[in-house]
């Protein structure tokens, strides 16, 4: 069994390696070792993971990359890497592989036959060695990784042996070299550390998130309304704080879009069901939603034809994008949903070009499948597995509206027998609590329910609040549904930790500093109009007062220092480590 | 007297069924009814101010009794008692004391020397110390000591009084009733009037392109909004609605008829708007002598997240408002829960709600409490008919409204 700290092995004595580290230092030596040591790695099950779960194990490397070099390893072992941790492995000649050329590389190398099997292989890796760690070079942290733009030369340019040295020595080039280097240094630098400064910089420049429509921009709005399938008519009364949010009249597009269902030149069938799925609110929820869009673009994929003189990465690219188009109109995507879309495209991008149409579409259906697999369901049980075994006997547990990941692990507490109560929370409009509550009884948990105001009273018994998240945002805000922040703001006035469980896809590289700058504003009668109680309906029919508005917001941020862990299938993890993930498996998940 | 008894018996129905909402109508029909019963007692001659206390005092225990939560009654009930003691003391006071009260203050060690010596001035003695500590003694008086010559008149004419005495007897009892439902009839006028003292002072807190964010439904922050309306200040008021009860609906209606912008959130909202208001206004339902606040529920929640984001949390309330009492643990003794209907339908979970798996506890509660608790660090600003004070000094007001004998009743279980 590996010990859980490891000693680091200083490799030369100049060097300082920084950042978490795995079991195997020696294997950043030799490409051999790797494969070696990453035996051992792939025998231990995810459920026997040696490493601490708080450790966040190192980038996996990039299959495409050990192919070729060693095409003798035997499947399981070559998990897949990523393009700038394979510059720390490769110290002969493949160091000129650089980061940014690693990807060309493998992207011109993917149509040896060997490809098909890449998504075959790493998917297994991938599932074997999902949780457990990587042996190879350790993980840097961000700080070091963020070095290399702006490389001099010096910093680049022998072939080094480990990523320590060239992490390392990359700080300390690039310090001096920073107020010097332009690209022009970087360029005119030998061989290897120009490719690996040049490429490296365009990709730090896709770092920066694109800006979200906003929805005040006069001209944007009236282009993307020439465009649209769904005919919105504009809230009267809106908000004024929120202009920059659509707010639509909610009620009027459903018996619209259900008459045009027959006309569906543009729009698949499925694509269309689910579009008014979500416009009705019948699947609500990241999870849900983001599965149901994806099962609906598997159905694309098997029905769909090139036309004749398209190539199929564009036009599917196209049609794609078009699909994605009316479905935000129907319901403004979740965060989960543009990371899962990003991945549809990016696959369909990298689909070689010789590659016959049935190969393409079975090779993207399977990759579909994948990420459904790997990203949500078992993301789900990983989760559950750390969750479980914060759960103690006699603990009183919090939770708020209906999060699925904090479901499961409540269920699956239950089924190992610990005793516990669980707090529900809930509140309006949509009261979601009472379904949680309503599975929760039925499975024979102990439960109490009240509403959100009541909180403060009830805090003072509670031992630990258990939250979901829509999304988690890179500066460690959680985004989810609104209310979270209020229950994370009295837990920790009341000094209860407060768990996010969120899974690591949903985790996404913008940041956001409070609820005003990006939510989703939801149907303003349902405020006005209080099922149930008939009594209480006073404002029935004031909806159009000008002096009137409801704001029914659908999602809030709730800022990190509330918040005092999340379980992520990577592991548990501090708010602040969200942009390390972000950044470093992000992308893979994408290359892959 | 029969009448009267069945009155009581009537409002304390009616307060144990919770039929009356509010603290500003439970208070006045509380006065109002203490004003039947002092009217309607029959006081003897002696001790007449006891024999009234004792008569309120009754009344009031069963009062308190019926709701414990509504604590404007116990302190309205304080109040009266208090009247009965001040007046009964200014009358004593003017009576013996003749023209001489200047030395109101020396009267206290020469009283009590005398007092010995001269039983007939018992009474009179009595009144005056007690008196002397409830005005603080002058800064000269405890310089100086007791003059000598201050009390040659004194005695002479506390001597000439015993005789009056009796005489005045029946003048004084006559008096004092009179004067006590005097001081009622203005405790009454107080509570009426204290939305339009608080609002006066509207304009000092609310200016143009403010955001206010209040909760619940107090007819005090109503008044207190539109009079800075009526100022022409154009600001908007974000209500959150305060489920389950929907106070906040009822307000937003008020507040729209009278011309304000407004806009209803929901109650999980509050953190999310929070950082975009300006002021947090409530109304509460009763102010303790920490500086603590008993408001409705949700008002925790609002108050933390107004801490986090330094946005001023400001409470209004009328002087009845304020209890002589100290909290422990305030979000259950002094707090009340409501039907769980209000929270879940009663077919959908009843199978639930009555009997579980094993145990016999039911496997589902429901909490729905009325009223929330505010701790005295997280307010900035109370607003009474007064002035704006701070938490800290709330418990002075106290000294002026309250004596200290009454803070203590049966009825505070």
């Amino acid at each position: 069994m590996e010990s859980r700290r490891n000693p680091r092995a200083v490799v030369d004595p100049k060097v300082r390696q920084v950042g978490f580290f795995t079991s195997q230092p020696d294997s950043t030596q030799q490409p051999d070792p790797i494969a070696s040591a990453s035996h051992p790695v792939s025998s231990i099950s995810p459920s026997g993971n040696s490493l601490s779960p708080v450790m966040i194990p190192p980038p996996r490397h990039n299959s495409s990359d050990t192919f070729p070099l060693r095409a003798a390893v035997a499947s399981a072992v070559s998990p897949s890497s990523f393009s700038y941790s394979s510059r720390r492995d490769f110290p002969d000649g493949s160091t000129t592989a650089s980061p940014g050329r690693v990807s060309r590389a493998s992207f011109a190398r993917s149509h040896v036959p060997a490809a098909s099997s890449l998504p075959g292989v790493g998917m297994d890796s991938m599932a074997a060695a999902k949780s457990s760690s990587v042996p190879a070079s350790g993980l840097t942290t961000v700080s070091v990784v963020n070095m290399p733009p702006g490389l001099s030369a010096e910093g680049g340019k022998a072939p080094l042996v480990t990523s320590g040295t060239v992490a390392s020595t990359n700080v300390k080039a690039a310090k001096p070299a920073k107020p010097t280097s332009q690209k022009n240094d970087v360029a005119v630098a030998a061989g290897p550390s120009e490719k690996k400064g040049g490429p490296s910089e365009k990709d730090r420049k896709k770092d920066a998130p694109h800006p979200r429509m906003q929805y005040d921009d006069e001209s944007r709005v009236v282009k993307a309304k020439r465009r649209a399938v769904v005919k919105q008519t504009e809230a009267k009364n809106r908000v004024e704080l929120f202009r920059h949010l659509p707010q639509y009249e909610h009620g009027t597009q459903l018996p619209d879009l259900e008459t045009k269902f027959f006309q569906l030149d543009p729009m698949h069938p499925a694509v269309y069901k689910v579009g008014l799925q979500y416009l009705s609110g019948d699947i609500s929820g990241g999870n849900a939603r983001c599965i149901a869009m994806l099962q609906a673009f598997q159905e694309v994929v098997k029905d769909y034809s090139t036309p004749p003189e398209k190539t199929l990465n564009r036009d599917m690219t196209a049609k794609i994008s078009s699909y994605v188009s009316f479905l935000i109109e129907c319901r403004p995507l979740s965060v989960s949903m543009g990371n899962a879309i990003r991945f549809v495209k990016n696959r369909i991008a990298k689909l070689p070009i010789t590659l016959a149409e049935f190969e393409a579409k079975a090779a993207l259906q399977s990759d579909i499948e994948r990420f459904i697999n790997e990203k949500i369901i078992m993301a789900d049980t990983v989760i559950v597995k750390h969750a479980v075994t914060k759960i103690r006997d006699g603990d009183v547990l919090l939770t708020y509206g209906s999060p699925t990941a904090v479901e499961m692990v409540l269920l699956r507490a239950h089924e190992l027998r610990k005793k516990f109560r669980v707090l529900v929370v809930d509140s309006r409009p949509k009261l979601e609590g009472q379904l949680l509550l309503r599975r929760l009884i039925k499975r024979g948990i102990n439960c109490t329910y009240t509403h959100i105001n009541a909180i403060s009273y009830i805090m003072h018994e509670v031992t630990k609040v258990f939250l979901g998240a829509s999304s988690v945002l890179s500066n460690g805000t959680v985004y989810s549904r609104v209310g979270t922040a209020c229950v994370a703001m009295v837990a920790s006035a009341f000094r209860v930790p407060v768990l996010v469980c969120c899974e690591a896809y949903k985790f996404h590289e913008r940041v956001q500093l409070d609820s005003i700058c990006s939510n989703e504003l939801g149907d303003p009668n349902a405020i006005s109009k209080v099922h149930g109680r008939e009594d209480i309906n006073y404002l029935d029919g004031l909806t159009n007062n000008t002096n009137l508005q409801f704001l029914n917001l659908m999602y809030d941020a709730t800022p990190s220092d509330y918040i005092s862990m999340i379980i992520t299938d990577y592991g548990m993890v501090p708010p602040t480590s969200v942009p390390v993930i972000v950044r470093e498996y992000q992308k893979e998940h994408l290359l892959v | 007297m029969p009448d009267v008894q069945s009155t009581v018996l009537e409002f304390v129905n009616k307060l144990r069924k919770r039929k009356i909402e509010g603290s500003q109508a439970t208070a006045r029909y509380t006065v109002e009814l203490l004003r039947s019963v002092i009217s309607q007692q029959r006081v003897p001659h002696a001790n007449q101010a006891s024999a009234l206390i004792d008569a309120v005092k009754a009344v009031g225990e069963q009062l308190i009794a019926a709701n414990p939560v509504e604590l404007a009654v116990g302190n309205v009930v304080r109040r009266v008692l208090h009247i009965i003691r001040e007046e009964d003391l200014s009358l004593t006071t003017a009576a013996m004391g003749g023209l001489d009260l200047l030395d109101a203050s020396d009267d206290d060690e020469d009283d009590k020397s005398r007092g010995i010596g001269y039983p007939a001035m018992s009474a009179a003695v009595v009144a005056a110390a007690a008196r002397s500590t409830l005005r603080p003694p002058s800064l000269q008086t405890l310089l100086e000591g007791t003059p000598e010559s201050a009390t040659v008149p004194y005695t002479s004419s506390s001597g000439a009084d015993s005789e009056s005495k009796t005489a005045d007897k029946s003048s004084i009892t006559r008096k004092l009733k009179h004067d006590v439902i005097e001081g009622v009839n203005q405790l009454i006028q107080e509570i009426a009037g204290c939305h339009e003292q608080i609002a006066e002072q509207a304009v000092e807190h609310i200016h143009q392109n403010e955001v206010i964010l209040t909760l619940g439904s107090s007819r005090t922050v109503l008044e207190f909004l539109c009079a800075a309306k009526e100022k022409k200040r154009s600001f908007r008021v974000f209500v959150a609605e305060g489920a389950p009860r929907y106070q906040g609906h009822l307000l937003a209606k008020e507040l729209v008829a009278r011309g304000l912008q407004t806009t209803v959130i929901t109650d999980s909202a509050v953190f999310a708007m929070i950082s975009r208001v300006n002021m947090v206004i409530i109304g509460a339902h009763a102010v303790m002598a920490n500086g603590g606040v008993i408001g409705p529920v949700g008002v925790n929640m609002a108050a933390l997240a107004a801490k986090k984001h330094a946005v001023p949390f400001v409470v209004l309330a009328g002087s009845h408002k304020l209890c002589p009492l100290y909290p422990h643990n305030p979000e259950v003794l002094l707090n009340e829960l409501r039907s769980p209907s209000e929270l879940l339908d009663f077919g959908e979970f009843s199978d639930c709600l009555d009997f579980g798996a094993g145990s016999g506890s039911p496997l589902l509660q429901v909490v729905n409490p009325t009223f929330d608790y505010v701790p005295p660090n997280l307010v900035s600003l109370f607003i009474t008919d007064t002035g704006g004070h701070n938490p800290s000094y709330m418990y002075r007001l106290i000294a002026d409204y309250y004596s200290a004998d009454d803070l203590v009743m049966n009825g505070d279980k």
